[in-house]
């Protein structure tokens, strides 16, 4: 049953990749269908799940043995618990709905059939992903997903941009994953196993030095797939990638594997201090660099890609608190998932009515032509910002006190970030939907077709129920417990002082971007005559000017430095040392001129040579 | 009998391609297809009547060759030659269906001559991988030489008989210090056992002074180095695959060149342990070198041929990595790579032979924009590279991981430089991927390049269906590999090291 959840997705895009053109017709039908399925599977396996007393929960499919070469062993086995069944949940509920959506965004698009199964394909490796019962198989979902985001987000493959953009993503996911090959290789050799069973039952018996060893590796492969500091700069640039995948794999569920990971390998950081304290200076970082980058972005899509680093680094931080935070890295999760995926389908569904334009300037009023839109970007606006009862409220807000409660520092760098996400957030509301009307004349503002829509409506649904629902209903704090522990925090700020402080901050962001952006008309083209910050944050920080004079440049100096060596060097001594050592060359040459009868010659007296030799010897 | 029997059916296939009328070309690859296909079904009846609870020699058949030496033709196999000696029959009429029309393209030399060498080639692979005389084995080892050179020499581009030549000068001259151990060799086995021998099992029962394995190893070594290539001693490979037809390339470094590892692997370390273990620290040095060395040069080069071979000089680095570490993972995942690596390579060779063979060129400069006109032969491409860099769920990973997993028990420093390699193939892949094939194709792109021929398709399917098979069943390979890594371990007389913790019911 629980490979099936995977087996579906996967039929479908090896139906469609290799049924070539014969598909084109029903391709999209298929998958979506196959998506579906496995939601559908997956949510009576839920409901089955919660109708179990907690200690039966958890259930396992041994497939077969994958690899036994010595001491390593791996089975190929899946593992359905709390945790994994509400990602399975997430990637099939989310991931039909953006299906479906997609139906309506690519309906144009030549290469539709292989969109398509691109997507089914990276449906099936995040499922692998979550359900795989060690950390080897979790790593062919984990790169899985990379290849999917890699083939889609170089999806116009005809554009320069969108290939280098495909490129750099999967080269800087492949530095965080030298960290998952390390931990892995660290596990094996520390606990002799890799399942995460065995893990959990050996982690405390491993030396301190080798638990914050593999909690480091961990962590640097979730900054990698994850988009932290310092493996951050891919993100903005994979916006190159039709929208609908932005919203799937950048926004709602591929770059939070990472808090995944470090969720599910909670034995291991519930055990090093040292490693849950730099996997919360890693999420504090990014969430203060990914808002701040927020604030200065004109491309819709890039905006929401800086807030989606920094609402993950919201989850990292949240999971680097320990058996605290855990189950509320993993909340936020779940609502960021729905309230973002809804935004970045809004999105697309402006830039489907403006000719595909991103610039935000190029916006404006746009509330009065698509309403739905404006309704459900609106709400996912809310959920957001987390205005109560919002579904992002209750996340973020259980993050900010949580904070609080370890360190007054952390807490703090959580609370500005709410105040700077409502910078940006409103800043965005009010260049796209308010203000004066800044499109050109040939551009005719219109509302998407209903099947693009209502998938936007299910999600604005999320945004404003997820929460109260997951919190309330689903009882997430002990639905979670018994898989990643859960502790309620000693002392912290009271939640009557904290959420009041909290809301003025946000009121404060959102007021001071409305007067900026709502009140006053927005210049069509960006003004250049900015403060160095705004500058810096339209460049990313500079993330990759840094990349550039770190790695990249002196990378391309050492490889032509090596080619001259190798050719003047290596090859020149070796030429010029045959041609010393009597006249190779010459008979070299001869040789060429076709005289192959001289080798066969020079063999025959190699032989003779051998048998004088080995007489010698035998005498 | 079963091993000569085996190598008899492409030798027979040799003679009778060769004898044919050269006016009748289609029937020489026809009939030369024939033999292949029928030696890669014996080779598989041969894999398949191996007990897997053993890891010494099977099949072992031993006739006096040249007794007053005491010279035999002793051929036998364990899992891991057995496992080469499949992989090389099933590429050879992967070779022959993809390399149809490569013959009359070079326009030099008759085609049945052409098909006649790889199948006369194909009986020394066997030869070279089941012989366990170490004579017969350097015989097989500079018999090869012969077909390659005449494969590279007459059929090949512009420069052939430079990059011929090269690669036969260097070859000989590591066969050289290789002959010179050998007889070395065969000396000291006079004085310990009375009469001399070249037999692998009695000469692993030697007891040798280390001076005297020290001075003994290096010729095997230095033989062996060049032919797998490791740097310094690489130079004569982007030459040779730059000039050669891409099936020659791909049985060239997708077979050929594992005579070198193997060599490391199936006589190195059972006749020469102490030497092995000597001189173990500084060849992983030396191997590790070797991946950075290659992927680096790989990613500054531009032509593609050239560039695939120096990706194949990163990953020599990784096969003798996990040789020279000796632990069952490294082993294994070494043995398991060579079986890999020819396959993912010689996908490599033959698609970039279909590219260069469109468009006349093979500077990467000169594609760009493929996917808009051959979408499946980019797909090919892709799935190809995908191995290359050793992607998760292609068999590439698995041995590739278990090389650097098992080097990590015993030599941490050097597995967690290593693992950085990883990210230079995703480079040097992807962007050849991306010079190659994105973009907008250019005018002369758009009028020479086309699809993937059904012919073309055929020959790469069934590699790039076993690459993928394999990184999900790779226990298919592993179990026929690992009884002979074990046999290995034995003759060295090493172990793997335990696990920090031991617990109890872990793992399966």
């Amino acid at each position: 049953m629980i490979a099936a959840l995977i087996g579906l997705p996967l039929l479908g895009a090896t139906v469609l990749l290799l049924g070539g053109r014969r598909t084109n017709a029903w391709g999209h039908f298929l998958a979506v269908a196959m998506s579906a399925a496995s939601f559908l599977l997956g949510a009576f396996l839920f409901l089955q799940m919660a109708g179990k007393s907690e200690e039966e929960r958890e259930v396992g499919q041994h497939l077969f043995d994958w690899i036994s070469v010595g001491a390593f062993q791996v089975p190929f086995g899946l593992h359905l618990d709390q945790l994994s069944i509400v990602f399975v949940l997430l990637i099939t509920g989310v991931g039909t709905l953006i299906h479906i959506y997609s139906i309506g965004y690519m309906e144009h698009d030549p290469n539709r059939r292989r969109f398509f199964a691109y997507l089914n394909l990276f449906v099936a490796a995040m499922l692998l992903l979550v359900l795989a019962d060690n950390y080897f198989l979790l790593y062919v979902g984990w790169e899985g997903v990379g290849l999917a985001s890699y083939l889609l987000i170089s999806f116009y493959q005809q554009k320069p941009t969108a290939a280098a953009a495909g490129k750099k993503a999967f080269i800087v996911n492949r530095v965080g994953d030298v960290g998952l090959s390390l931990a892995i290789m660290l596990m094996f050799v520390t606990f002799g196993t890799v399942t995460f069973e065995g893990v959990n039952a050996a982690a405390e018996s491993g030396s301190s030095s080798a638990i914050t060893w593999i909690g480091l590796a961990l962590l640097l492969a979730a900054c990698g797939k994850s988009a932290q500091f310092p493996l951050q700069s891919w993100l903005l640039d994979a916006m190159e990638g039709p929208t609908p995948v932005s919203a799937l794999i950048h926004a709602a569920t591929m770059v939070t594997a990472g808090v995944y990971l470090i969720v599910r390998a909670h034995a291991i950081f519930d055990l090093s201090e040292t490693a849950r304290t730099a996997v919360v200076i890693v999420g504090a970082i990014t969430l203060l660099l990914g808002a701040f980058i927020g604030t200065a972005k004109d491309d819709i899509k890039k905006g929401l890609a800086g807030s989606t680093m920094s609402q993950i680094g919201y989850m990292i931080l949240a999971a680097g608190l320990g058996p605290v935070g855990y189950v509320f890295a993993i909340f936020h999760l779940l609502t960021h998932g729905m309230f973002k995926a809804g935004l970045f389908l809004g999105a697309g569904s402006v830039m489907h009515g403006m000719h595909d334009d991103v610039n935000m300037r190029h916006y404006g009023a746009l509330r009065t032509m698509m309403k739905i839109t404006y309704a459900t970007f609106g709400l996912g606006f809310l959920a957001i910002i987390g205005v109560p009862p919002f579904a992002g409220f209750w996340s973020k807000d259980e993050i900010i006190y949580v904070a609080f409660s370890q360190s007054m520092v952390i807490g703090l760098a959580t609370l500005i970030g709410a105040g700077v996400t409502a910078f940006y957030m409103t800043r965005m509301m009010a260049m796209t939907f308010f203000g004066e009307a800044r499109w050109e004349d040939d551009v005719h503002p219109h509302e998407s077709p209903a099947i693009m829509t209502i998938p936007m409506i299910v999600l604005a649904f999320g945004s404003v129920f997820g929460g109260m629902a997951m919190l309330f209903v689903g009882d997430i704090e002990h639905w979670l417990e018994p898989v990643t522990g859960f502790a309620k925090p000693e002392h912290s700020v009271s939640h009557s002082v904290l959420i009041p402080i909290t809301l003025a901050v946000v009121v404060g962001g959102a007021l001071f971007a409305w007067l900026r952006y709502g009140r006053r008309p927005v210049p069509v083209t960006a003004p250049t005559d900015v403060r160095f910050l705004t500058r810096a944050a339209r460049a990313d920080a500079y993330g990759d000017a840094l990349n550039e004079a770190v790695f990249m440049r002196p990378g391309q100096y050492l490889t032509r430095s090596l080619i001259w060596f190798d050719s003047k060097a290596v090859d020149g001594l070796v030429s010029g040392l045959a041609a010393a050592t009597g006249g190779l060359s010459a008979r070299a040459r001869r040789l060429q001129n076709g005289y192959v009868r001289s080798y066969a010659l020079t063999m025959l007296g190699g032989a003779v040579l051998i048998a004088l030799v080995l007489l010698l010897v035998r005498l | 009998m079963l091993l000569t029997t085996l190598m008899l059916i492409p030798l027979i296939g040799s003679l009778v391609v060769f004898m044919l009328p050269a006016a009748k070309p289609t029937l020489a690859k026809q009939v030369a297809l024939g033999f292949g296909v029928a030696t890669l079904v014996g080779s598989v009846l041969m894999v398949i009547g191996l007990e897997n609870s053993s890891g010494g020699l099977q099949h072992v058949e031993s006739y006096d060759w040249i007794p007053a030496f005491g010279i035999s033709w002793t051929l036998g196999v364990d899992g891991i030659s057995a496992s080469l000696i499949v992989m090389a029959a099933i590429l050879v009429p992967v070779v022959i269906v993809a390399g149809w029309w490569d013959a009359e393209n070079a326009r030099r030399g008759t085609v049945k001559g052409f098909f006649a060498l790889i199948l006369a080639l194909e009986v020394l692979i066997i030869g070279v991988f089941s012989a366990n005389d170490l004579f017969l084995f350097y015989v097989f080892f500079e018999a090869m030489l012969f077909p390659i050179y005449f494969l590279i020499g007459r059929f090949g581009g512009p420069q052939r008989a430079y990059a011929a030549m090269k690669f036969l000068l260097y070859s000989l001259v590591g066969g050289l210090f290789m002959l010179a151990s050998l007889i070395g060799l065969y000396v000291v086995s006079g004085r310990e056992l009375g009469t001399g021998t070249f037999d692998f099992e009695t000469l692993t029962t030697l007891n040798m002074d280390p001076a005297t394995q020290k001075m003994l190893f290096l010729g095997f070594f230095f033989a062996f180095a060049v032919k797998a290539p490791m740097v310094p001693f690489h130079t004569w490979l982007p030459d040779a695959t730059a000039e050669a037809t891409p099936g020659t390339s791909t049985l060239l470094v997708g077979v050929l060149d594992k005579v070198g590892t193997f060599g490391m692997l199936h006589f190195l370390l059972p006749i020469f342990p102490e030497a092995s273990k000597f001189y173990a620290p500084a060849i992983i040095v030396l191997a590790v070198i070797s991946i950075f060395y290659g992927a680096l040069l790989a990613i500054g080069q531009t032509d593609v041929m050239r560039l695939v071979a120096f990706t194949s000089i990163s990953h020599f680095g990784f096969i003798v990595l996990g040789i020279f570490v000796m632990t069952s993972q490294g082993l294994s995942g070494s043995s398991f790579y060579m079986v890999n690596h020819g396959f993912s390579t010689g996908a490599l060779f033959l698609v970039m032979g279909y590219l260069v063979s469109r468009r006349g060129s093979k500077r990467i400069a000169d594609f760009g924009g493929v996917q808009k006109v051959a979408p499946i032969l980019t797909g090919v491409f892709l799935i190809s590279g995908l191995s290359g860099l050793a992607l998760p769920g292609m068999s590439s990973f698995i041995s590739e991981f278990l090389v650097l997993a098992g080097t990590y028990a015993v030599n941490p420093i050097a597995a967690i430089i290593a693992t950085f390699g990883i990210v230079l193939a995703a480079v040097y892949i992807l962007w050849l991927y991306q010079r190659m094939m994105t973009g907008v194709p250019s005018k002369e792109v758009e009028e020479t390049v086309t699809e993937i021929s059904r012919r073309e398709l055929v020959a790469i399917a069934p590699v790039l269906a076993i690459i993928i098979a394999l990184g999900f069943v790779p226990q298919v390979a592993l179990n026929v590999i690992n009884p002979a890594v074990e046999q290995v371990q034995t003759y060295v007389g090493v172990t793997d090291p335990e696990a920090a913790v031991v617990v109890e019911g872990s793992g399966s």
